[in-house]
């Protein structure tokens, strides 16, 4: 039987971790998605430097272990004279990494809106960056909101990365916790409840937008 | 309003566009026939550059289409383009639909590109339907939305390529009869159809094309009863008798 007590005891060293946990996925979220649409979009604008930086982006980034990605902030960036603390290093790693797998979700999505779409916009005399906006991408996302919610699932079990620079997240404390107690399997489950609280409501609320968007269409 | 001289143009090595040399006045209905793939929809796509040519020079609204120099976007606001296959917005509502270009590109306000917009759906028929999203409308209505939406830009030109392949028959007619309307207005009009009905009724023009050649151009009754090419006579016999 699991021990309960350690909750109640180190509910606060818990709930902080929970905090940051949060507070570092809503933002990498937030800033992988804007990435993401940024680089998918660079892949496929009719500007070749562009595409070349684009894809340039997505096969450095995602051929590589996170860890690293978020080494370079937090042990490269103060080489440079640029000093992070843990927690900003760790979420702009995180960020950085997701946003390559997001630029390919979301790019796969715009290549499959219909063609047409694209000539009726330009044809009105809506620039190439409106007709993204306000056609294209709407009609993309909407498309690629399966995949996305995935990607985003990935992005909080990923934050985990933090606990390995001290980034005062779940898996942070969690070890902080399992090495004072040395109840280590009950320490651990108890993280992993929390990461449950946060990312299955995740994966329901994207089935749920799914199917909403299914009948809208 | 629109002049072709000497366009060519090749996709790789298919030579799609041979030295087309065409003129439309304003105010003028040209109505392009021809077989499948003699490059009927590549030519209307040439005025408003949604394909560019290889060589010659195509002057739309006395600006040149194909200059590094030319604002496309500008030049586009003047040509309103109705597709095969429609091309609405699906994630728009027809309201939408019509008024997203004015107020981006024109920069009017939301009330007035509304107003506008109800005017053209007034005009098209289909008043009721403004709230309605794409999905929800038969293809006859969706192209008459589409029209509108090209209309409500206020364009000096109208291109429309194959308006009515996509549809089914019953509902041809009301689209036809919405763009009949218009060249009573004095719209310069270029269309691509199969409608040969339409073509005699409303042209001012007929160009007949055959492998990217313009073969004949002559007024409709004139085209109709006496085509000089053998080509032309050969395809109007085999559409026209059955």
């Amino acid at each position: 039987m699991l021990d309960f007590s350690i909750i109640v005891d180190y509910w606060d060293m818990y709930m902080q971790g929970f905090g940051h946990t949060v507070k570092a996925s809503l933002l990498a979220l937030l800033g992988s998605l804007l990435i993401g649409i940024v680089i998918a979009v660079f892949r496929i604008a009719p500007v070749r430097p562009l595409n070349w930086f684009g894809a340039a982006y997505v096969e450095f980034i995602r051929n590589i272990p996170l860890i690293l990605v978020v080494f370079v902030f937090f042990f490269g960036f103060p080489a440079l004279g640029v000093r992070l603390d843990s927690f900003t290093a760790g979420t702009l790693g995180l960020t950085v990494y997701t946003a390559a797998f997001i630029a390919e979700v979301i790019r796969a999505g715009i290549l499959s809106v219909p063609k047409g779409q694209m000539e009726a916009a330009r044809s009105s005399g809506l620039t190439y960056l409106q007709t993204m906006r306000y056609i294209i991408l709407p009609q993309a996302i909407k498309i690629v909101i399966p995949p996305l919610g995935n990607q985003f699932i990935n992005l909080v079990k990923n934050s985990s990365i933090l606990g390995v620079i001290a980034g005062l997240d779940l898996m942070y404390f969690g070890d902080l916790i399992s090495s004072e107690t040395f109840v280590t399997f009950d320490v651990y489950i108890f993280v992993a409840m929390f990461y449950l609280v946060l990312t299955v409501p995740l994966s329901l609320g994207v089935g749920f937008l799914e199917r909403r968007l299914a009948r809208s269409r | 309003m629109i002049s072709f001289h000497q366009v060519n143009k090749h996709y790789g090595n298919f030579h799609v566009l041979k030295d087309i040399n065409l003129h439309i006045n304003q105010g003028e209905v040209v109505v392009i026939i021809g077989p499948s793939g003699s490059g009927k929809s590549t030519l209307v796509r040439c005025i408003n550059r949604l394909e560019t040519i290889t060589s010659g020079e195509l002057i739309v609204d006395n600006v040149k289409v194909n200059d590094k120099n030319t604002d496309i976007n500008k030049l586009r606001r003047n040509i309103g383009m109705v597709f095969q296959h429609f091309n609405l917005y699906p994630h728009k509502t027809v309201l939408q639909n019509i008024t997203l270009a004015p107020i981006k590109v024109l920069g009017i306000s939301e009330k007035e590109a509304k107003e506008t917009a109800m005017y053209y759906l007034e005009k098209v028929g289909i008043p009721d339907k403004a709230n309605a999203y794409p999905s929800e409308l038969s293809g006859g209505q969706q192209q008459r939305v589409a029209i509108a939406r090209g209309l409500a830009m206020n364009p000096k030109i109208m291109l429309f390529d194959e308006p009515t392949s996509a549809l089914d028959p019953e509902t041809i007619g009301e689209v036809l009869d919405v763009m009949k309307k218009l060249t009573k207005e004095g719209m310069t009009m270029v269309v691509v159809t199969h409608e040969m009905g339409f073509a005699r009724e409303v042209a001012d023009r007929i160009v007949f094309m055959d492998q990217g050649r313009i073969l004949e151009e002559a007024p409709p009754e004139e085209f109709f009863a006496n085509p000089r090419e053998e080509r032309a006579r050969l395809f109007l016999s085999r559409i026209l008798n059955h």
